[in-house]
């Protein structure tokens, strides 16, 4: 599936104004296929704009991204194009429903790719079964949903496109636990039925370390980490310096190696933790 | 797109004209606008001139940022001068070829108008809008009118709707732009297709923003309620507005200035305005 390649990519908020802001900083880096990437970083921090970079919805100042290799801004003309293969779904998606019932409105992008009435109504099919909507929800309007339906049709209405690259920003972001879980759940469970990629944006530490096969940080437009969640949460200080922290059981972790018992920094999850500390080694 | 919006907006500063009080300020916009339709004769417009120089000084703001609020009036200055140029009758005729005939007081009469609508627009932004928050113009204007409340007009109320009109510009800017983006991410196509398609491509749009801004109004709502808002009566304010010398300064130099421009008409020679 698609590979998405950012090569120096640079981009100025207000170019010449005195609010002048460099959003991004000559960032290069692969989002390979078939990965779940997690991007984290303090607010402010630029995430928003490189995410906004992978479809095409900003151009870079200077600098490339290819999908594939090939540059997404060679034609401008069929930037739309782009946007089918590279779905964004963005911060709280679910202000943006508007059509009159559920299926239409995840219809939406189908339609717009000019696909016909039938392949229209399996596409939509299929994506409400990944986001977890069942079918009679379909008929009413989007509006009489609730928060968490909402948030899934959203998600719907941009994999109903198939994307080769689904990019969310905080997809869980206001949702109680239970649908946090779900959401990412079914996020993850498209990734490995599709062999898309997938790239979150997240402010959960938790949720980075559970669901991501690489993560990576950013800070003032700048890429600072790069690595699978137990390389980069090892180096807690430097995340805390910018403004982030680590999983809870991190903390726990350090917390234990300052008392005497080092099972080891790689702790990310509670399972691993778990896993680690039942393996039968002594710990000193 | 926020940099786009340069006519009407406030620019930060701490000059002479941004800490005059606000009520006087809209009183002085309005004798400014008096005295530039009061002055006909060549040299008064020297003199508005010179005002309007004056005024920019004293508001320490950037020419750049002046003439970028004059760009949206572009076109209305050159239909106003072409129609003076080409239809205004003189005695000295500069050209006179087929059917156009181009008199010296045409020419004269069309860079008088360009001024006027020039020094009115710049004179009234930078008295007004360029040098006031939105919040303190339309405090101002809440005082200044507040007579009418004893003939029961709800003054306070279209304050109050003003002001949170003007609170929720921006926030509207940016939100149809994230909703424009979230389409967009969807395919959506806003700039092709027959009127009619881009009409009905707005409707992705038009709609979540509606919603969203009923829903915004909704919690204003309730949460000026839970503050214990109920209106304007009894209530006390925070910022009271004091006039202080420099009003009574400005206001002298204004007279001085429409008295100037009355006399000139009067007893100077020299070309006068035909309208």
């Amino acid at each position: 599936m698609a590979e998405i390649t950012l090569e120096n990519i640079t981009y100025v908020y207000g170019k010449g104004a005195p609010y002048e802001m460099r959003a991004l900083d000559d960032i290069s880096l692969i989002f390979p296929a078939g990965e779940v990437t997690g991007l984290i970083g303090h607010t402010g921090s630029g995430k928003s704009t490189l995410v906004q970079m992978l479809n095409g919805l900003l151009k870079p100042d200077s600098g490339r991204v290819l999908l594939d290799g090939k540059d997404i801004w060679e034609e401008p003309k069929n930037i739309q194009q782009i946007r089918f293969r590279v779905g964004l779904v963005m911060q709280y998606p679910e202000y943006q429903l508007f059509d009159e019932t559920v299926e239409a409105d995840i219809g939406f992008g189908p339609k717009n790719m000019g696909m016909d009435e039938e392949k229209i109504k399996e596409a939509v099919a299929r994506a409400a079964e990944f986001a977890g909507l069942s079918p009679e929800l379909l008929k009413k309007s989007p509006f009489d949903l609730s928060g968490g339906q909402k948030r899934r049709a959203a998600l719907a209405g941009v994999m109903a496109m198939e994307p080769e690259v689904l990019v969310l920003d905080e997809p869980a972001a206001g949702l109680d636990p239970g649908g946090r879980r779900e959401i990412l759940g079914r996020i993850r469970e498209y990734q490995q039925k599709s062999g898309a990629s997938v790239i979150i944006v997240s402010h959960s530490m938790e949720d980075m370390a559970l669901y991501c096969d690489r993560v990576l940080v950013m800070a003032n437009g700048k890429l600072v980490m790069h690595g699978t969640p137990a390389q980069v949460f090892s180096r807690a200080e430097e995340l805390i310096a910018v403004g982030l922290d680590v999983p809870q059981i991190t903390r726990v972790a350090r917390a234990l190696r300052d008392a005497g018992v080092d099972i080891g920094l790689d702790i990310y999850t509670v399972k691993f933790a778990a896993h680690r500390l039942l393996s039968g080694r002594e710990f000193k | 797109m926020r940099a786009d919006i340069a006519f009407g907006q406030y620019y930060e500063g701490d000059s002479f004209l941004h800490r005059l009080d606000p009520r006087w300020k809209i009183l002085f916009a309005i004798l400014y606008i008096v005295v530039i339709f009061l002055a006909k004769n060549v040299f008064s417009f020297v003199l508005l001139i010179l005002s309007a120089i004056f005024l920019i000084l004293l508001s320490k703001i950037r020419l750049r940022i002046i003439f970028r609020g004059l760009r949206p009036l572009i076109f209305i200055i050159v239909f106003t001068a072409i129609i003076n140029i080409f239809w205004l009758k003189g005695k000295t005729v500069l050209v006179d070829w087929w059917i156009i005939h181009i008199y010296l007081e045409g020419l004269v009469n069309a860079l008088l108008i360009v001024i006027r609508v020039v020094i009115l627009v710049a004179g009234t932004s930078i008295l007004l809008t360029y040098t006031t928050t939105p919040i303190a113009l339309t405090d101002g204007l809440e005082r200044l009118l507040s007579p009418l409340a004893k003939i029961r007009l709800p003054v306070h109320e279209f304050s109050m709707m003003m002001t949170i009109a003007l609170r929720f510009i921006p926030t509207l800017v940016e939100e149809t732009e994230k909703i424009m983006n979230a389409q967009k991410a969807r395919g959506a196509d806003f700039s092709t297709g027959s009127l009619v398609r881009r009409a009905k491509a707005l409707i992705p749009i038009l709609i979540p923003l509606f919603i969203s801004a009923f829903r915004r109004a909704e919690e204003l709502a309730t949460a000026m309620e839970c503050r214990c808002y109920t209106g304007g009566r009894g209530r006390t304010r925070m910022n009271v507005l004091h006039s202080t010398w420099r009003d009574l300064v400005m206001l002298l130099l204004l007279c001085a200035l429409g008295a100037a421009v009355v006399l000139i008409n009067i007893y100077a020679p020299g070309y006068t305005l035909a309208m």
